[in-house]
């Protein structure tokens, strides 16, 4: 089983009254609400808290890509795992991921991940999504009809570019290019490994399979929602003769909180979790789904209605959050249950924890993820012991990476001689 | 009596209602699509020959992936006017299909002698930025689209069982394919060039405008006029964006007065 740490990063300081007063979280969030000054102290902050996970053996620390997004402060998940790059050692940086139809061109996430994979020693962990319509469309103007041919275009042109070894020409559709040829090249060979965030499209769990990428469900709505949807896959899975059905081709994120027992989750978490729920995603549902972006055959499945439920929230209680398992958390001991069956029940080998719950401050998101790294994620480990073997949805960092030298303040030696490079 | 037919381009079926006497007139609808009991079609019926081809993925029509931006819409309704026989018919277009037939005149500016555009999409002034029907909400479309607000909810939002999964799902698909297909044209921005375009409008040109149109403002209609040379501008009063709806009788006078026979 593998853990990642995952940060959101969403502006903490949303107003109470703010469901009433702002009709949308997302696209078009009223810019006063954002304060840079304390905008400083929040990416700070968030970033020692994703250190402080990958201290206690988390395999992944994960950031994402949001755009005009009071929940999500990341436009650029590549600047968040660069700053994390230097300051952690051995653990992968799950970029989930860069939304490959929005970069002109898309050389320009060959090369960034590129970047970072070579920058941390083969630590990267990608993800391209399609990228939600409140992204892809509405913030960033992407043809909703035409979203899906032109992430195709650019999922071809990317692997073309970290795995061609001559420059080449590529006349898409969307981006021509007379001369392909990136620096740096990824340092995992081929390239690093893939995970695809997919909300319920059909077409998307066969890409996965075509490409051996992990299929990840980023929901917000918990592993009991889940479970149609990923029988969903796993079905797919199943009807396409593949040569395996590792858990390890899957992922999910789920919210967890831990405490000593079930009553101090709640008394500790239960203002922070309700702050994500009721003010985060507070999303005008006229953002929520641009004609066109979804196919007519996954409207069809039905499982737009499941996906449609994770923008239509209405106020929540911590209750109805628990039972309807949006949220894990309670003692270790049942969280460590209910997180084994969203394992076994979703058959997940990734799980992708979001501990910092909306606007949990410091000290409970370390208490949290303390609590969670030694008393419930050893307890998990090895559920997946039979397919300890896979190897293929991880990344691969090379045996002795070099460490930041910390040359601040120090005495410059001599001029180097000749011929030495400076 | 308007009924509906179909014809067959590249291997794509595209669907085309066809009714009335008179002179030929091709009809392009706007995003919301037509239907034979449409009540500009039946009105226009009653003095032209109308042709009413519907777009990709608009009722019976094939939805058309090879068809992406503002030039292959273009060259394919040309097509489909083509496929029907007929010569420098009448073109009317209204909204989305205003901004086509707007297109059409001015990529083959001898092919189109008389053309009436009904609030068309297609330019777009920065100081009058025109609403975001992608992002409109079902409820709230009757405000933006009718002058008559009572009457447009009376129309919009009768039938319209959101929470019956079924429904929902079939409501779903009919978006994905005919707002798909507009927003093509459409998103984000209705602008796809046609103003630097628009000089080679050799058409004797209608611009004919709702005078409440709170979705394109009438001020677009002036700035279409001032696009190409000769053309004329009729405000037609108490009617909105849907003036096709709400008065097509006003329509109708006004491409007689302009003597379009």
């Amino acid at each position: 089983m593998r853990f990642t740490w995952f940060n959101l990063m969403p502006w903490p300081d949303m107003p109470d009254d703010f469901r009433e007063k702002h009709r949308s979280v997302w696209v078009d969030i009223d810019s006063r609400l954002f304060d840079p000054v304390r905008g400083h102290e929040v990416y700070n902050t968030y970033l020692d808290q994703l250190e402080y996970a990958a201290s206690l053996g988390f395999d992944g620390i994960g950031c994402n890509e949001h755009h005009q997004n009071g929940y999500g402060l990341m436009p650029s998940p590549n600047l968040i795992a660069a700053s994390l790059a230097r300051r952690t050692e051995k653990v992968a940086l799950v970029v989930l991921g860069n939304s490959i139809a929005l970069y002109n061109p898309p050389v320009r996430v060959a090369e960034e991940f590129a970047m970072l994979d070579v920058i941390s020693g083969g630590r990267l962990v990608a993800g391209f999504p399609v990228g939600t319509s409140m992204d892809t469309n509405y913030c960033y103007g992407q043809i909703p009809a035409l979203t899906r041919e032109k992430y195709a275009e650019a999922h071809e042109l990317i692997l073309r570019a970290w795995t061609a070894e001559a420059p080449f020409a590529f006349n898409g559709r969307y981006t021509k290019l007379r001369y392909v040829n990136i620096w740096p090249r990824p340092l995992q060979k081929p390239y690093p490994p893939i995970h695809i965030p997919g909300g319920g499209s059909l077409e998307t769990y066969d890409f996965c399979l075509d490409n051996t990428y992990s299929y990840s469900y980023l929901s917000f709505s918990g592993y009991i929602r889940a479970r149609a949807l990923m029988a969903g896959y796993w079905d797919r899975v199943a009807a396409r003769d593949t040569p395996d059905d590792s858990p390890y081709r899957a992922g999910f994120a789920q919210t967890i909180c831990v405490a000593e027992t079930d009553a101090e989750a709640e008394r500790l978490y239960a203002e922070h979790v309700l702050y994500f729920y009721n003010r985060c995603l507070h999303i005008f549902p006229g953002f929520a789904d641009a004609p066109g972006y979804r196919t007519v055959k996954t409207i069809q499945s039905g499982a737009l209605a499941q996906y449609g439920a994770r923008f239509r929230y209405q106020p929540v209680t911590w209750g109805e959050l628990i039972e309807g398992g949006h949220v894990i958390a309670g003692s270790p001991e049942t969280v460590r249950q209910r997180l084994e069956d969203l394992i076994r029940g979703l058959r997940v080998g990734n799980l992708y924890c979001l501990i910092h719950v909306g606007n949990m401050p410091t000290e409970k998101t370390m208490y949290s993820t303390r609590l969670f790294a030694e008393r419930v994620m050893p307890a998990l480990r090895h559920i997946w012991r039979d397919y300890d073997w896979d190897e293929r949805f991880w990344c691969h960092p090379i045996s002795h990476p070099v460490r930041p030298a910390d040359l601040r303040g120090a005495l410059p030696a001599p001029a180097p001689e000749a011929g030495m490079v400076a | 009596m308007i009924r509906s037919t179909h014809l067959s381009l590249r291997g794509h079926k595209v669907d085309v209602l066809i009714g009335g006497d008179g002179p030929d007139l091709v009809f392009f609808h706007g995003a919301a699509g037509v239907t034979a009991e449409d009540p500009l079609l039946t009105t226009l019926a009653a003095q032209y020959r109308v042709h009413a081809p519907l777009l990709p993925g608009y009722g019976e029509s094939a939805e058309a992936a090879h068809l992406r931006d503002m030039l292959d819409i273009t060259l394919h309704s040309q097509d489909v006017v083509e496929e029907l026989g007929l010569t420098r018919p009448i073109l009317v277009g209204h909204s989305l299909g205003g901004m086509i037939a707007a297109e059409m005149a001015a990529i083959a500016p001898r092919e189109v002698e008389k053309l009436a555009l009904i609030a068309p999409f297609g330019l777009w002034l920065g100081e009058h930025p025109i609403p975001d029907i992608f992002a409109t909400l079902p409820h709230e479309l009757p405000a933006l689209l009718f002058h008559d607000v009572a009457l447009g909810e009376r129309l919009m939002t009768g039938g319209l069982h959101l929470e019956d999964p079924q429904f929902l799902i079939g409501f779903l698909v009919k978006n994905a394919r005919q707002l798909g297909m507009a927003g093509k044209l459409l998103f984000p921005i209705p602008d796809r060039g046609l103003g630097d375009r628009l000089y080679r409008v050799r058409a004797r040109t209608l611009i004919l405008w709702g005078e409440n149109d709170r979705l394109i403002p009438p001020i677009y209609a002036s700035a279409f006029a001032a696009a190409i040379t000769g053309a004329r501008v009729v405000i037609l009063p108490e009617a909105g964006h849907l003036v096709t709806v709400e008065n097509p009788d006003a329509i109708l006078a006004a491409l007689a007065a302009a003597d379009f026979a």
